[in-house]
């Protein structure tokens, strides 16, 4: 599996550290709710299909970024800076190289 | 000259002898020789016996899907079983052993298995071991006791023992095409691509490049094969552009184009040249790959098909071809398609008799009459082989009328005097990786054979792996693949013109000659056809059960010859047409790969190591090292005759006494830097730290997004800005971690940066009643006085001339201090202590004491922040901040984290004075023949000198509550029982006043 950091280009697997879904929201720090930080801490989607992941370069720039990754084929669909929460403003991987 | 070997021809150097051993007798062969035909070349005949009925066996193939001729090779101690001798090159010296026999090939004991063969049939272990239901035996307890035995009486070759010596190595490549197999398809394709300017990277399984061409005895471009495919790898090998990988087995195709291979580097070499490795693994991300593996011919099953004498017919011609070896004297064939009769006529030109071609087709072509007439064959069409005859070497085999339709027999018997009986049942593309990739393999009625699916990933096919068996095909597909792969446009150029015998590639569609006697599918695992109705009969109809229940092709060679035959009786039995019946994918690895291999560089002298800056002292000052994760660290300074225990408790009742010092450059340091760094130590500490002053240092606690204990520490105030966070060691890679993901994805708005600093700073610690002095006696540019450097505070220094830092700080609970300098002058600040220490009676102290001093002062390590416990259970709840939300703080509260009954931290001391264990659980009442009801469990343990007494530190329910009750240590693995008094953590010292001096 490759997947293209934004940085660093096309890099294997084993240079990154797997950081969890990322479709969790973290309550305000003060939140009390307890139901909120429930499901931040324990609840996550196991899709079959297309996953929103958060992935480190833990072996490279160590940049946290957010990955689309087809969890049947591990197509990896696009990859973008998680910093700053740009969920959308996708940088697109160069096929599934 | 050898029995067997030709005149003249093939492709080995007759100039060069090389010498080796088998079973302990001496044979010679030539350079070029595989195992399997240097043997066969001095009249061998009998190379292994068989996994369950110990029958004997010859060769089969001349190539990796060899399932007979298994042996084990020795190099020194290390012994290396179930290795193809078709695939072990011969070298001088080499020693290799038959496998599987006792006392000798010749004379098996187990072939006695032979006359109970109804009783190994299939399923034969899941009938027998399910143990009887009634009876004295019942259970299965004695049969338990019956597998040992006839475990080692099935079996393959035996492990060794002796450590593997041997060095790996691990690869990474990258390529434009990774071309798989350099059979004419592939050298085509490796030498289009090049031609296109990508990058190529071929990998063969063999020692030699060439694949068919090596043996066909074709003529290509005028030249024979075998030359032709030496130009191309000629011109191949002139290329910048391509990496050619002889003897390279590819074994795995993972997602992503990711292929593994297995280099054997050094296996063909008496000695390997200095720093080569034994086998190299590479890892290859290839944006295309094209597989040009080629295909296996079948095997017929009929009785007898098992002989030592009874080969495939290409393995024959190769033999003779290749390696310049007959396989027999006076050869038949046996056949269901138009391969065998180029067989026939190669060997007849080699100089064998071709006593009858045996084809179970009525109906043959006139060019295959010729052929038949062209190796003075008889040909008898419209027969099948109902038996082979001979014990240890075949010396005949009997025919009859074979009609096609029906599968009937019908006839006399005839027999043929043949020394040697040639099989082809068809041939199999290799699909294999293909298969790995994710996709299902396609029955092709025609060809009675697997077609490759289409790609799942980017691979392009070529040759006979796509079931394009003519040499021409290959060509003109491989040229094509190559082409392809490396993004150019379609070539007309004229192909290389291929002169080759005639025939069509379509077999009759025959597996199984019935008749009486033993007909084996699965010639490794012994399963013949019959096994297979069983099978049937007995319910197993999916092919994976079928699989499982037989072990059709769970040998080491993973059915490569019996898996179609196989399939095929089973669908018969079934009354279904094989695509209905399936087939079972194929999984990683191909053939065996090493586990050596696999280690490589994280094993042995290539592992990295991380070495603190004094590590050289420690060693030449005694030092016993341990390993805590990639660091060592000194575990006691031992002196002659002294145990572990005595020098601990020596090194610690020192530093009580009058000074100890010891090494702490593998803690963990982060440099926390930023306008906002203090802001963001408040949210990750449970403790304020932005109340902290600079020159001051405070103990802080982490906790995890769950309220669950993390890492704990001290963290420096050097400036306004600018914080030394130190983690303990084993958490320093993940409390980065944590700090970056917070930083990069929760608060991207603070302005904060963290840096690992481990290495940068080289750390000791010294502490006890004298350390004060040491330091003043040796620190210039600074007091160390109790104003100066009050508990807690940080001064700037030199001590030899270096610049330092030092914190007075103590784990020890003695008046300590840490000493920080650059890591490349902890050498020089460590001697320059050692030395100002000695008049005060200064010791090094290791691992040892130092978990010692701490579980006397009752301090927390991971070993009580171990992911269960929260900051209350280590009564650490004075440093759960109320002024603020920190991490974990939204969950700390929950009402499992706060029940009564949770394992809290408490002392323990043994109170029969023997010495405690970690991990030996508590319980109120003693009950070692039936221990029940443990409390709570020991997380260290030590002899203290400061007490005088075996001293625990342990998590146990219910915790303050207990102080001065009793319990008892229960320990049932390590047999120790025995009272403990519970008290608390702190037992030395409680009130802090020998730190705060």
């Amino acid at each position: 599996m490759l997947i293209t950091c934004p940085y660093c280009g096309p890099r294997d697997v084993i240079e990154f550290t797997y950081q969890g879904d990322g479709n969790r929201e973290r309550p305000q720090p003060a939140s009390q709710d307890l139901d909120a930080w429930n499901a931040y801490v324990y609840d996550r989607l196991n899709p079959a299909g297309d996953h929103n992941e958060i992935w480190q370069h833990s072996g490279g720039c160590r940049a946290h970024l957010r990955v689309v990754r087809n969890t049947l084929t591990h197509e990896i669909l696009s990859t973008a800076f998680a910093r700053g929460g740009h969920k959308s403003a996708g940088h697109k991987a160069g096929g599934h190289q | 000259m050898s029995p067997r070997r030709t005149e003249t021809g093939g492709r080995i150097d007759r100039l060069r002898t090389i010498r080796f051993t088998f079973d302990g007798a001496r044979y010679t062969g030539h350079a070029g020789d595989t195992l399997a035909s240097a043997l066969l070349a001095n009249g061998v005949t009998l190379f292994g016996r068989s996994f369950k009925y110990h029958r004997p066996r010859g060769l089969l193939a001349a190539g990796v899907e060899e399932p007979n001729a298994l042996v084990t090779v020795l190099r020194g101690e290390v012994r290396e079983p179930n290795i193809p001798a078709t695939m072990v090159e011969i070298y001088d010296g080499l020693v290799a052993v038959s496998q599987n026999r006792s006392p000798s090939l010749a004379w098996d004991i187990g072939a006695l298995n032979q006359l109970g063969g109804k009783l190994l049939s299939a399923g034969f272990y899941y009938k027998t071991f399910m143990g009887p239901v009634i009876g004295p035996l019942k259970g299965t307890r004695f049969w338990m006791f019956c597998e040992h035995f006839i475990r080692r009486a099935a079996g393959l070759g035996r492990a060794g023992t002796a450590p593997d010596t041997s060095r790996y190595e691990r690869m990474n490549a990258f390529c434009d095409v990774l071309v798989v197999g350099s059979g004419p398809a592939g050298l085509m394709a490796a030498k289009a691509a090049a031609d296109q300017g990508a990058r190529v990277i071929l990998a063969e399984l063999e020692a030699k490049f060439g694949g068919s061409a090596n043996w066909s005895g074709e003529t290509i471009d005028g030249a024979s094969a075998a030359d032709w495919a030496a130009r191309i790898v000629g011109q191949l090998e002139g290329n910048d552009n391509v990496r050619l990988l002889p003897r390279t087995t590819v074994w795995g195709y993972y997602d992503g184009n990711t292929l593994a291979a297995l280099e054997r580097v050094t296996d063909h070499k008496e000695v390997p040249a200095k720093g080569e490795p034994r086998q190299r693994y590479w890892a290859i991300r290839a944006k295309t790959v094209v597989l040009a593996t080629g295909s296996f011919e079948r095997p017929l099953v009929f009785p007898g098909n098992d002989r030592p004498g009874v080969m495939l017919a290409h393995a024959a011609e190769r033999y003779a071809n290749e390696y310049g070896v007959l396989p027999g004297e006076r050869i038949a064939l046996f056949t269901n398609n138009d391969s065998a009769y180029r067989s026939a006529v190669t060997l007849k030109k080699a100089g064998a008799a071709v006593v009858a071609i045996v084809d179970v087709r009525s109906d043959v072509s006139n060019e295959m009459s010729r052929l038949a007439s062209q190796a003075e064959a008889e040909l008898l069409a419209g027969h099948a082989v109902v038996a082979t005859e001979g014990g240890k070497a075949q010396t005949g085999l009997n025919v009859r009328r074979f009609e096609l339709m029906s599968g009937a027999l019908s006839g006399d018997e005839r027999s043929i005097h043949a020394d040697c009986l040639l099989m082809s049942g068809g041939w199999s593309p290799t699909i294999h990786l293909a298969s790995q990739a994710g996709a299902r393999a396609i029955w092709n009625p025609a060809r009675q054979a697997f077609l490759p699916p289409q790609p799942t990933q980017r691979w392009i096919g070529a040759g006979a792996f796509t079931g394009s068996f003519s040499t021409a095909e290959a060509i003109a597909e491989g040229r094509a693949a190559g082409i392809q792969a490396a993004g150019g446009s379609a070539s007309s150029a004229p192909l290389p013109v291929v002169e080759a015998v005639p025939g069509e590639p379509d077999p009759a569609p025959v597996f199984e000659i019935k008749a009486k006697g033993k007909s084996f599918v699965d010639f490794q695992h012994d399963v013949t056809a019959e096994d297979v109705r069983l099978a049937h009969r007995e319910g197993f109809v999916s092919v994976e059960h079928l699989k499982r229940y037989t072990t059709l092709g769970m040998a080491t060679d993973q059915g490569k010859n019996s898996n179609v035959p196989g399939l095929a009786i089973m669908a018969e039995a079934l009354g279904k047409p094989i695509p209905e019946v399936g087939t079972t994918r194929f999984r990683p690895p191909y053939t065996a790969v090493s586990i050596g291999s696999l280690a490589a560089e994280r094993f042995g002298d290539l592992k990295p190591d991380r070495l603190t800056p004094m590590h050289d002292w420690h060693i030449d000052n005694g030092a016993t090292m341990f390993a805590a994760g990639l660091w060592y660290r000194p575990m006691i300074y031992g002196l002659a005759g002294e145990t572990v225990e005595q020098a601990y408790v020596r090194e610690a009742a020192a530093t009580r006494e009058s000074a100890g010092i010891v090494d702490v450059s593998t803690l963990g340091k982060i440099a926390v830097q930023g306008p906002d760094a203090a802001e963001f130590l408040d949210r990750v500490y449970t403790n304020m730290f932005s109340t902290l002053t600079v020159g001051k240092a405070r103990y802080g606690l982490m906790l995890r997004e769950d309220g669950l204990a993390f890492d704990d520490g001290t963290t420096w105030r050097l400036g306004e800005q600018d914080f030394l966070m130190t983690t303990t060691t084993a958490n320093a890679g993940k409390v980065m971690q944590h700090l970056e993901y917070f930083l990069d994805v929760i608060w991207p708005e603070l302005k904060v940066t963290v840096t690992s600093v481990t290495d940068e700073w080289a750390g000791a610690a010294i502490g006890g009643p004298k350390a004060r002095a040491i330091l003043a006696a040796c620190v210039k540019g600074t007091a160390v006085d109790n104003a100066a450097l009050p508990f807690m505070g940080i001064v700037h220094g030199e001590i030899a001339g270096v610049p330092v830092m030092i914190c007075r700080l103590s784990f020890s609970g003695e008046m300590a201090f840490e000493v920080y300098s650059g890591a490349g002058y902890g050498m020089r600040v460590w001697e320059a202590l050692i030395e100002a220490g000695k008049p005060f009676g200064l010791v090094a102290y290791g691992l040892e004491a130092l978990g010692t001093m701490r579980i006397e002062k009752g301090h927390v390590t991971g070993a009580e922040i171990d992911g269960r416990t929260t900051a209350r259970d280590l009564h650490l709840d004075w440093m759960l901040s109320k002024k603020k939300p920190f991490i974990g703080s939204a969950m700390m509260d929950r009402e499992g984290l706060i029940a009564p009954d949770r394992l809290e931290l408490v002392g323990l001391i043994a109170l029969d004075n023997r010495a405690l264990d970690g991990g030996g659980h508590i319980v109120e009442e003693l009950d070692a023949e039936n221990p029940h009801d443990s409390i709570g469990h020991i997380t260290a343990c030590c002899y203290s000198p400061a007490l005088g007494k075996y001293i625990a530190l342990a998590l146990v329910k219910g915790g303050k509550g207990r102080h001065g009750t009793r319990a008892f240590v229960s320990d049932p693995l390590r047999n120790r029982f025995g009272p403990v008094e519970i008290v608390s953590n702190h037992f030395y010292d409680p009130d802090g006043s020998r730190m705060h001096g």
